[in-house]
């Protein structure tokens, strides 16, 4: 993407409500979603959003590794969540580091809460995440993507699981933030919603925001998720389009 | 009908099933596959996902680890499943099982028990089971396997006549083929096939013509019927759209 001086703080909105790439403050940017992109997986997808390049992979449910995580009346549901050496313009240290644990974990405990583990005691449900590409929100590009590859796997679940994060540029609530927006912005909020039943099963926050800015920040997010939600529906549909009947009942 | 996890399912009046759930009166889908209204429930066929394996399936397997008194194998189910030494046709002394069969051989065994922990029980005792020596295996997705054996075996019988290659195929869609090396990768191409259009009509006609398209001279016009495929046992049971999962053994020869 355009390389915008690091340490000159960029216009971010312009006085006709634009943003840097010409969106407006309730827009989405581009997303493909491409399920079942890996052959080896029980479970992949590819997810495209805006210059982030997001593969997920999930294997299982499988023997637990290691052993002692096993659990004897559920799965276990392990993510890990990386950062391609060269997903980032300057050289990303491989290996994990505090950020990509903490992403990991924030995720599969979204997805703990709608997976129905107890169906495979003793088992592991393994989610692996590689962002190749990142500007800014990998963690909900990560999850959209994991969520399509489980459903890929046929791991029985409430719901698939939307992702989008909320932010605060140049004082306005602004949805989907790219990577100048991050960094320059007041503020960030990742969110992953349940559809089916609203709730949301990941919550973070970096910044500040006025509890009225916060409230309108959720509802602007939910309101992503639910455009996401569609992307990721899809998706699943093309996919799986070429194995289901032509017309008739089942 | 294609659902998708948490999407709401017209249940009218119907029992939540497998693949769904219900919330406050509203059934979902709990997976992604087929909507399957059968009174007095409603259910949801997966259309992929690993192979859960049922009591009296044939499953090819390949041993990931050699105890003293038993072997574990991967049938591709959630959980290894414990072969033990008793349940073979050989006559095990106990800590010789190396002898046997060792980490990374194939082989053919049957479910016997499953219990609620997902504790898997196999035997290798029994007709067809056994070691498997030389050929390939391939796989195909479980949820394929209805449409590989086809109606009354059809299709995997249209695939052993085209091709003349030995066929075997598990419940747990991992399918063994021997024969010369290009009837093995046409058997594997056309299991392709079907691993990739699923469950579409039509399906036999095509992978019939591709056999047609792809086979040696010697193999195309009439279809010559290759030894041995005439006396062949009673078919297994019908596969169809709704992924119903046959009962008998298939092993064509």
């Amino acid at each position: 993407m355009g390389n915008v001086g690091a340490t000159e703080v960029p216009v971010l909105l312009s006085p006709e409500g634009l943003r840097i790439d010409g969106r407006r403050l309730d827009e989405l940017r581009p997303i493909r979603i491409e399920a079942g992109a890996l052959h080896q997986a029980d479970g992949s997808a590819f997810v495209e959003w805006g210059a982030n390049k997001v593969m997920a992979a999930v294997y299982g449910p499988r023997e637990v590794h290691p052993r002692h995580l096993q659990q004897n009346n559920k799965a276990v549901i392990q993510c890990k969540y990386n950062m391609a050496a060269f997903s980032v313009d300057e050289r990303k240290r491989p290996g994990l580091d505090r950020r990509s644990q903490e992403i990991s974990k924030v995720i599969a405990e979204a997805f703990e809460s709608v997976v129905f583990a107890e169906e495979f005691p003793r088992t592991s449900i393994d989610i692996y995440i590689e962002v190749l590409q990142a500007n800014a929100g990998t963690r909900c590009a990560g999850l959209v993507a994991a969520s399509v590859a489980l459903a890929d796997a046929g791991i029985p679940m409430v719901d698939l699981l939307p992702a989008v994060a909320v932010g605060k540029i140049a004082g306005k609530i602004a949805l989907d933030l790219k990577k100048e927006e991050d960094n320059f912005g007041e503020a960030d909020l990742p969110m992953a919603l349940v559809p089916q039943s609203g709730r949301l099963v990941l919550l973070q926050m970096e910044g500040h925001m006025t509890p009225d800015e916060l409230a309108a920040s959720l509802d602007l997010g939910v309101r992503g998720c639910r455009e996401i939600y569609e992307k990721m529906k899809a998706a699943l549909r093309e996919r799986y389009a070429a194995t289901v009947p032509s017309g008739g009942t089942p | 009908m294609l659902v998708l996890p948490g999407e709401e399912i017209p249940s009218q009046g119907l029992k939540p099933g497998p693949g769904t759930y219900r919330v406050g009166g509203k059934v979902y889908a709990s997976v992604l596959g087929l909507l399957s209204p059968r009174p007095p429930t409603v259910r949801v066929i997966p259309l992929s996902g690993r192979y859960i394996p049922k009591a009296g399936d044939v499953v090819l397997g390949t041993v990931t680890d050699v105890q003293g008194t038993f072997w574990l194998l991967d049938i591709g189910a959630p959980r290894w499943a414990p072969l033990h030494m008793t349940g073979t046709p050989w006559d095990v002394e106990v800590g010789e099982t190396e002898k046997y069969l060792r980490v990374g051989d194939a082989v053919v065994v049957q479910v016997e028990s499953l219990d609620a922990t997902g504790r898997i029980g196999v035997t290798m005792q029994g007709e067809g089971l056994g070691k498997l020596e030389g050929g390939t295996i391939v796989r195909v997705a479980p949820a394929r396997v209805g449409r590989v054996v086809g109606r009354n075996g059809s299709m995997i019988q249209t695939i052993v006549r085209h091709t003349g290659a030995k066929v075997t195929v598990g419940q747990n869609g991992r399918i063994w083929i021997d024969g010369n090396p290009e009837a093995i990768e046409r058997v594997a191409a056309a299991l392709r096939m079907i691993d990739e259009e699923g469950i579409r009509s039509g399906l036999t006609e095509r992978v019939e013509s591709y056999l047609t398209r792809s086979g040696p001279s010697s193999d195309r016009g009439p279809a010559v019927a290759p030894r041995e495929s005439a006396d062949r046992d009673a078919p297994p049971a019908p596969n169809d759209s709704d992924g119903e999962r046959s009962e008998s053994r298939e092993e064509w020869e």
